[in-house]
């Protein structure tokens, strides 16, 4: 059997006037607009440039000072082990309230049900000053049977550190969230899955554990990496229970020299600093989790803009 | 006549307002190969799993190797079983599905392995020599490393096969083992499971092969809407059915 093209041979044109050799070439790419709107983002960003680099209420100076200081380093430490300890939290609180909401027994889902009502309903601003105040609610925490002997009892203002009254405010917050996150990647599972585990024997636990977390963190880390992001930066909240966290570090700085605008834009750059390391650490944990999917996640590159742009020639297919 | 594998009687099921069961009784021996063939939503795949207590009954009981299914009766009373004690009575009644069902996060070798080495608590080396074996026995030596997603249906059915049959079962059962392949694949799963057969193991085949049911299984059952219509030696059935309904489904698959 042969075909119109290889039976007209070296005569490729044929009477429809249609180039046959031409058509098996890489088709010419129209990258007008592409050219115009990198013209006006060039533009935009020279002026913005511009504008940073001449207006002096900036500060550089003083901004790169107090951004490499020992004050603002030791903020940025605090807020970071805030963040891995909230997240921690949130993480144990979000699996086990989102196992309470898939429970068979409809009391322990009813409870987590309300817990996540209560937590992810009032905003963690809220939160965070109720904890702070737990003083003003129950002045003395103490460990004992209900109604009967008290084995050893705490001032809350001394148990209940403006460090920790930040981690229950955050934690439980987050936790709230991360149920839904973790309950939508358990439901996310084929049902298959557990069946097949069940008929090889598996107990709940080991089907929870072995194979139907593993299968729903695919869906469950995205979610979380930027939970951990937001996470960072609703940190700086706890400023109002004066924890001198980055922040908070920066304000007490800029109350006694007055450079407002220096001192949060060092902040804003250690913000931005960790974020961008943060989600590089989020691409290489998806990675993890996408195994035996069959399609590697690969670091998107921009549009290959160079062999984009070039047309290429042509390529005459000689057919023996 | 050997000894009897899973006895049912009565047994009944209701999705809601349908019924899907309405009392299967069924008698099946060690070693022997049951196919059980039929319609659409006969309920055939419902009672399979049945068997393996996926599916909990609204009538009748089973017994499998002399244990009720999903039950026990201690001081003259019927308990259902905690779901331990479920877990433990499935281990040895293996099943294969339609869709598979591998685990898609596991090498070929780690699905084989997870199960006896979880559930029974088998040393790793023993499972990995067994695993390896079983790889052989269904022609995929050379997969244990790869994931299910690289493998083609058929494969992934053998490694499904394979993965039933390191926990040493004494009963499998196959939910239409071969309706999800396409029809090229169909072969080299059948013939992995009439290894299996002349091997001895006692087998409950949920099937539309209906070749596969004439040569290998030592009985044929034929349901239709929630009940055995017709049963009998697999040959006898499909050459003469009694019933009218058989008869119907017959013309149309044959």
């Amino acid at each position: 059997m042969t075909d119109t093209a290889s039976a007209l041979g070296a005569e490729s044109v044929s009477d429809d006037g249609i180039d046959r050799a031409l058509l098996r070439g890489r088709p010419r790419q129209h990258h007008g607009l592409l050219w115009l709107t990198a013209g006006i983002v060039l533009f935009a960003t020279f002026l913005i440039g511009y504008s940073l680099v001449t207006n002096p209420r900036f500060e550089w100076g003083v901004v790169f000072g107090w951004f490499s200081s020992e004050r603002l380093f030791t903020g940025l430490l605090r807020t970071l082990s805030l963040t891995a300890i909230s997240m921690v939290v949130g993480i144990v609180v979000g699996v086990l309230l989102a196992l309470g909401r898939l429970a068979p027994n409809f009391i322990i889902a009813a409870v987590a049900a309300f817990l996540v009502w209560i937590f992810r309903g009032v905003p963690v601003f809220v939160q965070l000053l109720f904890w702070g105040f737990i003083a003003a609610i129950y002045p003395r925490i103490a460990v004992g049977i209900p109604f009967g002997p008290e084995f050893f009892s705490v001032d809350a203002n001394v148990l209940i550190t403006p460090f920790l009254a930040a981690i229950l405010g955050l934690g439980l917050n987050e936790g709230a969230y991360m149920s839904e996150i973790v309950r939508a990647g358990l439901l996310s599972v084929n049902r298959g899955q557990t069946e097949a585990a069940k008929a090889l024997g598996m107990r709940r636990f080991t089907i929870l554990w072995r194979i139907v977390l593993p299968q729903a963190m695919k869906i469950i880390i995205p979610p979380t990496g930027n939970q951990t992001i937001s996470m960072l930066k609703t940190t700086s909240l706890v400023s109002v229970l004066a924890f001198p966290e980055l922040l908070y570090s920066a304000q007490l700085v800029y109350s006694a020299n007055f450079k407002t605008i220096p001192l949060l834009i060092a902040a804003s750059l250690w913000y931005l600093l960790v974020t961008s390391v943060l989600s590089l650490g989020q691409f290489y944990i998806e990675r993890h989790y996408n195994r035996g999917s069959g399609k590697p996640l690969k670091v998107r590159s921009f549009p290959r803009f160079s062999t984009s742009l070039r047309p290429r020639a042509a390529k005459r297919e000689v057919q023996p | 006549m050997n000894e009897v594998v899973v006895e049912a009687r009565g047994v009944e099921k209701n999705f809601g307002d349908l019924n899907v069961l309405k009392g299967i009784d069924l008698t099946i021996r060690k070693g022997d190969v049951t196919c059980i063939i039929g319609p659409s939503g006969s309920g055939k795949s419902t009672f399979l799993r049945c068997i393996n207590q996926l599916e909990t009954l609204d009538g009748g009981y089973i017994i499998v190797e002399g244990q009720p299914v999903g039950v026990k009766i201690r001081k003259g009373h019927v308990e259902a079983l905690s779901n331990a004690e479920a877990a433990r009575s499935r281990e040895n009644i293996g099943m294969v599905f339609q869709s598979f069902n591998l685990f898609p996060h596991m090498t070929v070798l780690e699905n084989i392995c997870e199960a006896p080495i979880r559930v029974k608590k088998e040393n790793r080396a023993v499972v990995r020599e067994r695993a390896f074996a079983l790889l052989e026995r269904v022609g995929l030596s050379s997969k244990a490393d790869v994931y299910p997603a690289a493998l083609s249906g058929g494969q992934q059915q053998r490694v499904a096969i394979a993965r039933a049959l390191a926990m040493e079962p004494r009963l499998m059962l196959f939910d239409e083992p071969t309706s999800a392949l396409d029809p090229e694949l169909v072969g080299e799963v059948l013939d992995v499971m009439r290894g299996l057969a002349d091997a001895g193991m006692t087998m409950i085949v949920v099937t539309h092969e209906i070749g596969f049911a004439r040569e290998v299984s030592d009985h044929l059952i034929f349901m239709d809407d929630g009940c055995v219509v017709e049963q009998g030696d697999p040959r006898t059935v499909l050459r003469s059915p009694q019933h009218e309904r058989t008869k119907q489904f017959l013309a149309k698959v044959l």
